[in-house]
């Protein structure tokens, strides 16, 4: 499976998918809506079994964007994916059905961005106590956040 | 020829030959004029020093106290970050922290000191608080490392606590990013100076030109 079959296949199957495949990794945008399809579309078509992690950024007035990265251990495939759930929007459909291994990285991006994954089975804080206000990732998080008596 | 090991000679105390309280009055009776001490204490010195081995150092409580607690420091073994690599080294053989009397304890029973190594989250923070809690006093503390003293480069991280001073009280600042193990030697040696001051009383010791 080469860059150039899978910009076919995604071509084919995905309209609204923005490739660039000259980019290392091979870097897919998908419209939210079709974050979960194309995932396991990667999985079954493009034989990308392997979960590499997921995270997300925060692009303020753009707002979130999640991103995943799946890889063709067989092939060497690796494809980046990418979505923008749109300014002030902060939910997102979950990898956990297709991939197990989404279950804790999207734990942690609910922890620190606060996108709530629809589907996730055990969506809580992973790495921050639960009494913890806030998202600590997010560019509106104040740096100095008070938590007494510790800060 | 047999060859016998030696036999220590040991003298004999004068008071074995004192009959009764008479003789013993009278041996203090026999005392010279201008002389500050009499036969009998020289007597009982004599016999103090005639036990194998044996002889006596006069000194105040507290400073032969705090003599045995600073000869015996037994750190808890608390590990937090990239500084605990550093106290590993400084308790193995090469630095050799046991030649002052410390040896390293899983355990914060058993232990007199902690040292805070490391970055103390706020989420580590209670658990800290607690093992410290364990430990029974007296206890001291020493805080290793820019972060636990500050909060170091994370001063201004989410989730650092800024400074081990915010949880526990701290008897001995080590700096350094991390301080190497010469540096918490130091430290260890300014604060067994600091445990030979050491008052139950609660009164505020001299300062030391060493460490205050």
């Amino acid at each position: 499976m080469t860059h150039e079959q899978a910009k076919t296949l995604i071509g084919e199957r995905f309209g609204g998918a923005q490739v660039e495949p000259a980019s290392v990794p091979f870097t897919v945008t998908v419209p939210a809506a079709e974050w979960r399809a194309f995932a396991s579309f990667a999985k079954d078509e493009l034989g990308c079994r392997f979960f590499s992690f997921s995270t997300a950024v925060d692009w303020k007035e753009q707002g979130l964007e999640v991103v995943a990265k799946v890889d063709n251990v067989d092939t060497g495939l690796a494809i980046l994916m990418k979505t923008k759930l749109g300014p002030g929007v902060s939910e997102c459909q979950s990898l956990v059905p297709v991939f197990r291994g989404a279950d804790w990285m999207e734990r942690e991006c609910y922890d620190m961005f606060g996108i709530r994954f629809d589907g996730h089975p055990d969506l809580r804080r992973i790495l921050l106590g639960d009494d913890w206000v806030g998202h600590p990732l997010l560019k509106s998080y104040a740096v100095d956040t008070p938590y007494p008596p510790y800060r | 020829m047999e060859i016998k090991p030696p036999v220590p000679i040991i003298p004999a105390p004068i008071w074995r030959n004192i009959k009764d309280l008479q003789e013993w009055e009278q041996l203090h009776q026999k005392r010279p004029e201008g002389d500050k001490h009499s036969s009998a204490f020289e007597a009982i010195t004599e016999g103090i020093h005639s036990f194998p081995g044996g002889f006596v150092v006069t000194t105040p409580a507290d400073a032969f106290l705090n003599w045995a607690r600073k000869s015996s420091v037994w750190p808890v073994t608390f590990g937090l970050a990239c500084c605990a690599i550093e106290m590993m080294a400084t308790f193995a053989s090469r630095f050799d922290v046991e030649r002052l009397g410390m040896v390293p304890w899983a355990s914060p029973r058993h232990s007199d000191l902690m040292v805070v190594s490391g970055t103390v989250t706020i989420k580590m923070a209670p658990m800290l608080l607690r093992i410290y809690d364990q430990m029974p006093d007296p206890k001291w503390a020493v805080s290793m490392g820019s972060c636990a003293n500050s909060g170091g480069p994370f001063r201004h991280g989410y989730h650092v606590v800024k400074g081990v001073d915010r949880v526990i009280p701290v008897d001995v600042y080590v700096p350094g990013c991390p301080p190497p193990p010469e540096s918490l030697l130091n430290g260890l040696l300014l604060l067994q100076d600091q445990i030979a001051q050491f008052r139950r009383t609660g009164k505020r010791a001299a300062p030391n030109p060493k460490v205050d």
